[in-house]
Parts: C-alpha cells; structure tokens; sequence
C-alpha cells in the first residue's frame, strides 16, 4: 500500500534503565501524535522541557485527521511548522453541497484577503506528525521522544505525577510536576485514573477510502446527500497531497464493517465514483462509527487532558484535530508561567474552562451535522428531505442544510481573566477574540503578517502617531512590570529607526481590523488571544490585566 | 403586499431551531410526529395570519408532490 513510506523511529533504551534514575521532570507528556508533539515544540519555545513517551514507533497509519484549520495553521506557524505544511497540503477554501446530482449551494470559509494563512489545508496526519517530530528534533536539550515507552501506570500526587513505563528492555518508574495525557481517544491514562468518558454515541457506520488517481478534480470539499452513483447516505470528497483522493462513504447502521473494510469492496464503491476510465489505486480504508463525548474535568491535579482523550467529536466539521491544536495553544504558555513560578497553580483550571468551552461548541456543532445528516425516524428523515427539497429555491432551506460546519476559532469573550471591553474601539477584536491577521512591513522594510509578530509571550500591541509617542512608550514600559512583554508599534508610515520594533500598516487592514485609532493599546496574551484593550496607552492597566488574568484560574 | 420570507429568518441560528424541532419529535410515534406537525403548521399559519402569505407557502410546499411531480423552476 501506500504513496507514504513509513520509517520507524528508534528505540533508544532509557538512560533510567541502564542505572541512571533521571531528575523529576517538569512536564512528561503521553503520546506523540499532532497533540503531544505541538505540546511538547510549544513548551520547549517557552524554554520547558518535557518527555514524550509513545507506545509505538511510527507516525499515524492512515490519513486520518487530514483537514487543518486556518487558526490551527497560524498556531503551526508560531511553533514554526507550518510552511512546510502549506507547501506540501492541498489549499481549499469552497465547499460545495449536493443533492443527488445537482448543486444546492457553495460556501467560502475565507471571502477576504489579507491572512497569511489559507482557510484550510488537506495533509495526510502522517505528514503533520513527521513534520513535527521533525521540529521537535530542533530541540535535543528540551524535547526528549521516546519510541516504545509505553505508559502502564500513573500515580498522580498532590505536587507531581509518577508514571510506569514499559519498554522492550523492561519498566521504569519516571517522576514529573506535570503530565499532559495527548494519548488519543481510547487514553491509556484516562482509563488508567478510572475516568467516565461520556457522551452520545451516533448509529452509524461510515468508511473512508484513500485513493491515488490522477482526477482533475477539484480542491473543494465536496458532498453529496442521497448520491446517485452510490446506495448510501452521502458522500464526502477530499483531495489530499499526492493525489491522493479522501472519499467518506455514509453506509448506514446495518453495514456490515468485516465486508465493507475489504479492499475489494471498497474499490468497487470508489469505482461507482470516479468512473470506469480513471486509473486508481487503493492507499487505505477505514470503516469507523463515532460518538460525542468529553471529560467532565481536563484538569485532574497535575494530570491534564488534551486533544481526544478529553473530547471526541465526530468527524463532519473537521473538529478533532483542529480543536485538540487549540487546546495546546491555550495550555502550554499556561504551564510555563507555572513552572517559572510566575502564576499559581491555579491559572490551569483557566484551561479547562476555556477548552471545555471549546469542546461543547466542537461537540454541539459536529452533533447537529450528525442529525442532520443521519435522519433517525420517519418525521426526521421527512424534515430533513424538506429541508432539501426546498433547498434550490429557497435560501433559507439553504442555511439549514448541514454537510459540516468546518472549525472556526473559538471565541472566550466574556471569559474570567479577559478584561471588560472598551467600545469606544472599533473592530471586532474585543478580549476574547483570537487575534485576526494582517499584513505588515517590518521596520527593515520587508512584507510580513501580524500574527508573526505576535504570541509566544505577552505583546502589547500600540498604534502610534509619531516618534514621540513611541518613545514615550518605550519609556514607560517597564511600569506595567510584566515580565518578557513585547511591546510592538504600529505605524501608518514606515519610519524606520523607532524605538520600539515597528509594524507599518500600509494598507490599512490592522487599523481597521483593530480598530486602530491613535493610541488604541491591545495586549495580548502569548496564544494571541486579546486579553485587554483602551484607548490610550496606560502602562499600570497593562500590568494590572496581565496579573488578574495569572490570577483567573480558581473560581 | 407581503412575499413569503426567502431568506434565513434566524439569522445565522437556523442549526439551533432545526435541533429543536427534531427533539420536539423525540420518544413520538410516527402518528403523534404527524399529529406534532399539524398543531405546528396551523400555530405557524395564525402567527403569520396572512393568507397570501400562507397560498404562497402552500405552494412552494406542494411543489414536486402527488399529481405536480415535475414541479416549477420559475422562481429558483
């Protein structure tokens, strides 16, 4: 099988096994698919060192999670992965929904310019996990990956976490302050701690076939319900690297799974598809079901769940993965300000009300395309047939057609932490808000985007009108006593030799995304989420938000 | 004179009430559903109480049904 050949990664035995008991660690991590190795490039950028321990030695067999979000892009791109990935990814925007054989309706995730980042791209998961095993090799003294190491007990105490490891040379105990459980949605871990994983589980069975072929088609998302070219429910299209082609087959509840994963039978769906002429070749199969389900708690001590260990969603939407990277972009700078004694302990819970805010959105929105798209009863199956019937003609039947409502970043406006707003500034970038990109120039002159410049650390964001605003406010910056803050200006016009690193909005779109009158302060937290806003630039306020929300985890 | 409404009257929140019908249906029998939705059709047609209106939406409705199998495509 396969365009993608699969090199395993060694197993080097553990220094703990060969006599030399290491240091507690500062944060183990379970499981190195995209969310334990993000995590693990996050914490080391933030100067944290961690264990990622693995049960296997390879990256994901098969696809599997293949469309990554615009916002999971621009959190790539600050762990500095994600060019390669865009280069490599098929770029889409444009979804399209059938009935039958004609096209009810398009949708554009992406109407305006001026972002770096596309609104989607499809790449195969084994390629997003060798591009990240590959960058977290840039970090030999930080990120320490272990291949074999599997995880088979866990003791978690009031100041740290012991775990057991096995490994072909025999078990290790290993001691952290924290441990990140990224170890997927049958967790080891979560099991380990005896955890209720509830939630509902969806009738259905549904098989996604891989194929490479050299189709013209289209990168758009396409989806069809009630296919004429196939018995079955729906059908869902997506074009990968390689021409490799995603196609996801609805077979409904009675399919039988042993017949309909044989590859013969698989390719003989994908050839109803395609047409007899086009030359294709099976890559994988996979025939799955799937339920929405989620911890009550992503914290438990110093235990913390992230990606699908602590919510599943199912897969219309695209919202696994994509949420699974939003939970390590709202974690990691969390954990370091932990470890470097800059926050309480407390500020992690901040990560569970805020995730799990993001997780019953991803499970609410994948929950509702499923019933949507898996009519249960006669009257749901007539709704749902209404709703498709008046679709070409009316264009509120349009808005109500669910094939997916893709990922979207997750607001937390309104969130402990997050200042009040000041609506005297324009724009939608109210504290709360996922920063939006823009373009900028760089005080050496050369194109760039916002988002590059911001994350990471904690960044106030000022437009000033002149050099004597800036170099007030370099003046002053150290009065809000926020340790490593960048303090970044934003300028109409380029001029060069400021004291402050300069952004110039030449066409305008950060003054008008921000609403950027003079003065307008933004500070933002190292996710790049907008934690505060005012007018004018009041050092003391900085300092005053920055600390409240360090302070915002506890109830 | 007043059309009937074409365009998405819940602004963007058309995923919630289409939730709530469903579960409106939840533990039913399909005669009950039925019943379910004659209460709900003639609650809906009072609430507009037009009856232009509601010709309108008769139509639309009936279109691609019993004898209007090839249906009209004037208004797509």
């Amino acid at each position: 099988m396969g365009t993608y050949e699969y090199r395993p990664y060694p197993y080097v035995k553990p220094p703990e096994l060969a006599g030399r008991a290491g240091p507690r660690r500062p944060v183990i991590i379970v499981g190195a698919g995209p969310v334990g190795l993000a995590a693990a490039i996050d914490l080391a950028q933030h100067g944290v060192a961690s264990v990622i321990l693995d049960d296997n030695d390879v990256v994901s067999v098969g696809s599997r999670a293949i469309c990554w979000a615009k916002r999971t892009l621009e959190i790539f791109d600050r762990l500095g992965v994600a060019r390669r990935m865009v280069d490599k990814g098929v770029t889409w925007q444009v979804g399209r929904v059938y009935h039958r054989d004609t096209e009810l309706y398009r949708f554009n995730l992406l109407p305006e310019g001026g972002h770096q980042m596309p609104a989607f791209i499809n790449l195969q998961q084994y390629y997003v996990e060798e591009y990240l095993v590959d960058r977290a090799l840039e970090f030999p003294g930080l990120i320490d990956v272990r291949w074999k190491n599997a995880v088979t007990g866990v003791r978690p105490s009031a100041e740290g976490v012991a775990v057991t490891v096995q490994t072909p040379d025999g078990a290790y105990p290993l001691e952290a302050e924290w441990l990140i459980a990224a170890d997927g949605a049958k967790s080891t871990v979560r099991t380990l701690l005896g955890l209720p994983f509830e939630g509902r589980t969806f009738e259905e069975k549904f098989l996604i076939v891989d194929v490479r072929m050299d189709a013209d088609y289209p990168s758009d998302r396409r989806f069809w319900f009630q296919p004429t070219f196939d018995p079955g429910q729906s059908v869902l299209i997506h074009r990968q690297p390689d021409n490799v082609f995603r196609i996801d087959f609805q077979l409904g509840w009675d399919a039988d799974a042993e017949v309909e994963r044989q590859p013969e039978r698989a390719m003989a769906r994908v050839r109803r598809v395609v047409g007899p002429a086009v030359d294709c070749d099976y890559e994988w199969c996979s025939v799955y079901t799937f339920r929405c389900a989620r911890l009550e708690r992503f914290v438990h001590g110093r235990v913390v769940f992230a990606g699908d260990s602590a919510h599943v969603v199912s897969p219309f939407g695209a919202r696994g993965g994509n949420g699974g990277l939003q939970d390590v972009d709202n974690l990691c700078w969390k954990l370091a300000c932990v470890l470097r004694g800059e926050a309480p302990a407390g500020l992690i819970d901040s990560y569970d009300r805020e995730r799990a805010h993001g997780a019953d959105e991803n499970i609410l929105n994948s929950g509702r395309t499923t019933t949507f798209m898996t009519p249960k009863t006669a009257v749901e199956r007539q709704l749902r047939d209404g709703v498709l019937a008046l679709a070409p003609y009316f264009p509120f039947a349009r808005a109500l057609v669910n094939s997916g409502r893709l990922s979207k970043p997750c607001h937390l406006q309104g969130f402990r932490g997050f200042a009040p707003d000041d609506d005297r500034i324009g724009g939608e970038m109210r504290p709360g808000t996922p920063c939006d990109d823009a373009p900028v120039v760089g005080g050496d002159g050369r194109s760039g985007w916002l988002l590059s410049h911001l994350g990471g650390r904690p960044t106030a964001l000022v437009f000033v009108a002149d050099r004597r605003d800036a170099t007030y406010i370099a003046g002053t910056a150290a009065d809000a006593c926020i340790p490593d803050l960048a303090v970044l200006a934003v300028t109409e016009r380029r001029h060069g030799d400021l004291p402050l690193p300069e952004l110039v909005d030449r066409d305008g779109l950060v003054r008008g995304r921000y609403g950027g009158a003079t003065g307008v302060t933004y500070l933002i937290r190292p996710d790049q989420h907008v934690l505060a806003r005012w007018c004018g630039w009041d050092p003391a306020a900085l300092g005053a938000a920055w600390r409240n929300c360090l302070r915002s985890g506890k109830a | 004179m007043t059309h009937l409404r074409r365009d998405d009257g819940f602004a963007g929140r058309g995923d919630a009430f289409y939730e709530q019908l469903v579960a409106a249906h939840r533990g039913l029998s399909d005669a009950d559903s039925g019943a379910l939705n004659a209460r709900l059709v003639l609650l809906l047609a009072n609430h507009v109480g037009d009856p232009a209106v509601v010709a309108e939406a008769i139509a639309a409705a009936r279109r691609g049904l019993g004898e209007d199998v090839k249906g009209t495509q004037e208004d797509r």
